[in-house]
């Protein structure tokens, strides 16, 4: 990977924004909207429940904000690749001196710093609002939010990988993709609350540990390790995996054509 | 008193003058090269070289392979078989290294419509890592006639003015193995005459290899050293211009193209008119 080479690609991204600040309303709308919705929710219930119930509430909010960096950090890797499609600017920039790993690289910063944006906003108005603050969670955060970015990063090399590989018919699954993952992911319910089948596929999904830590952290005020420790091993895997696939098919987009056929449509 | 460098560029502009497509060493050499898209052969085992300095035409129908051969040339398209060789180094294994020093424009791609002009040349020259960017900008902006665009949004230009943008990114580079799919394509006959002045002038001062398609003959009567003629993938006739008429015994390349387009089999030939056959 090459420094100068993953600044270029960043500073067109970046270029983008600037030039269109309304694409700011996409970064802005639906993070707001979401947690609007799961904030009031969560103060109707808290003035509405009887102190037997058995989570702290406020997770709810958190979850929301968690669950935003996954997505904002697949999209960026995931948009980053239609953003070329739309312009027609794909060839130039895959018969430009440019690797996968500083394609892969430039996306994963655009992913980083587009859930930086939002995290931030969404933390600071979930604090203004409901009074919630995430940095209870204090040093842990920072893995939990690692972990959260770098499965949003390997979703987004799925994604990428499946619209390269069935064309553009398949861009719905920019957007999809995270919301396939999310009933399994534990994010606003424990994974106790799935069927027992269900709760297999969850043990598979690394977010749903960052989930379940949050809440122990939420609810005990301390660092659940075991589920930091079970999804980063389970986030190694997915990202080789995801980064494996990404490989693969653009070889095959390579063999058969795809990119030329991406261009011209 | 003449220093070595005036008397080697005076060589060198001799003998491309001269002895075209003569030199030692070809920048560029595709050899046996095929390619199948399942069933459909799009080029069927085809082999040429550039050299250095030298402008190839590449010419052919709609679907005789020509944007599939230049796209495998810069390594978009994965070959079925064969391999292309640029300043001595096979592609497939030197990908990145040999595509910083070469470039391409084509018709069928843009620049970024939402990013000003200059900004879509700052983001490829920091690709190609271009020294003194900002004063390389200015340099192919001016050769283009276009600097006056500088802070336009790309998606605001004319056709004419989007393809000249193009052309200035596929500068930028200085680069020593230039790809141009149909760069007169959208262009009125005045821009288009600017764009060939361009063409011929960067192979002149600076030495530039090119390998140019495009359906306007006029283009490759003018800029082209040597043509190659493709048809439903395969090589038809390897020559200069005056060769190829000579051989297919018609009066303008144009009648040569609609010929060879009209026609079915048609037997191939290599450089000398003498002993290639005209079709039966």
């Amino acid at each position: 990977m090459t420094f100068s080479t993953v600044q270029a690609l960043v500073m067109r991204y970046l270029y983008l924004y600037t030039r269109t600040p309304i694409r700011m309303v996409e970064l802005v709308f639906w993070p707001l909207v979401n947690l609007l919705v799961w904030g009031y929710l969560t103060v109707f219930l808290q003035s509405h429940t009887d102190e037997g119930f058995p989570y702290e509430l406020s997770y709810l909010i958190g979850a929301v904000i968690l669950w935003d960096i996954i997505f904002r950090a697949q999209q960026g890797v995931a948009i980053f690749f239609l953003e070329d499609v739309w312009s027609r600017n794909l060839l130039n920039i895959f018969a430009a001196p440019v690797t996968n790993a500083d394609y892969l690289g430039s996306t994963y910063a655009v992913g980083l710093m587009r859930a930086g944006v939002t995290s931030v906003l969404l933390g600071i108005l979930s604090m203004v609002l409901y009074s919630f603050n995430i940095l209870t969670l204090s040093w842990a955060l920072v893995p939990f939010v690692f972990n959260l970015l770098v499965f949003g990063w390997a979703l987004g090399m799925i994604s990428t990988a499946l619209i390269v590989r069935w064309g553009p018919a398949a861009e719905t699954l920019a957007w999809s993709i995270p919301f396939f993952v999310q009933p399994f992911a534990a994010v606003y319910y424990p994974v106790s609350a799935l069927p027992p089948v269900l709760q297999w596929v969850a043990k598979g999904i690394p977010c749903s540990y960052i989930f379940e830590g949050m809440r122990d952290g939420l609810n005990t005020g301390e660092v659940a390790f075991s589920d930091l420790a079970f999804a980063t091993g389970l986030n190694v895997v997915y990202l080789a995996a995801a980064g494996l696939l990404f490989v693969r098919v653009m070889n095959t987009a390579r063999e058969k054509g795809l990119l030329t056929k991406f261009a011209s449509q | 008193m003449l220093t070595g460098s005036v008397v080697a560029s005076i060589l060198a502009i001799l003998s491309r003058a001269l002895l075209p497509g003569t030199m030692s060493e070809p920048i560029l050499k595709v050899s046996n090269l095929v390619k199948n898209f399942g069933k459909i052969t799009s080029v069927d085992d085809i082999s040429f070289e550039i050299g250095k300095g030298e402008i190839l035409g590449l010419l052919g129908a709609n679907g005789a392979g020509k944007t599939t051969a230049i796209n495998m040339t810069l390594g978009i398209v994965t070959p079925t078989s064969g391999s292309v060789t640029v300043f001595g180094q096979d592609l497939a294994r030197h990908r990145v290294e040999i595509l910083r020093r070469m470039n391409f424009c084509s018709t069928y791609t843009q620049l970024p419509g939402n990013l000003r002009v200059r900004q879509n040349l700052t983001v490829f020259g920091k690709l190609y890592r271009v020294p003194n960017l900002k004063d390389r900008i200015n340099q192919v902006l001016e050769m283009l006639e276009i600097s006056h665009l500088r802070d336009r949004a790309a998606g605001n230009l004319s056709a004419g003015e989007s393809t000249r943008l193009n052309l200035c990114k596929a500068l930028l580079n200085r680069p020593e193995l230039l790809l141009l799919d149909e760069p007169t394509a959208s262009l009125d006959p005045d821009i288009a005459d600017k764009v060939r002045k361009v063409v011929k002038r960067i192979r002149d001062e600076e030495g530039t290899t090119i390998l140019y398609t495009s359906h306007n003959m006029r283009d490759v009567e003018e800029v082209c050293d040597r043509v190659v003629f493709m048809h439903r993938g395969k090589i038809l006739f390897e020559g200069t211009s005056g060769e190829i008429l000579q051989h297919f015994e018609e009066e303008s390349l144009e009648d040569v193209f609609i010929q060879i387009a009209r026609s079915g089999e048609i037997q191939t030939g290599r450089g000398n008119a003498e002993s290639a056959e005209r079709r039966p």
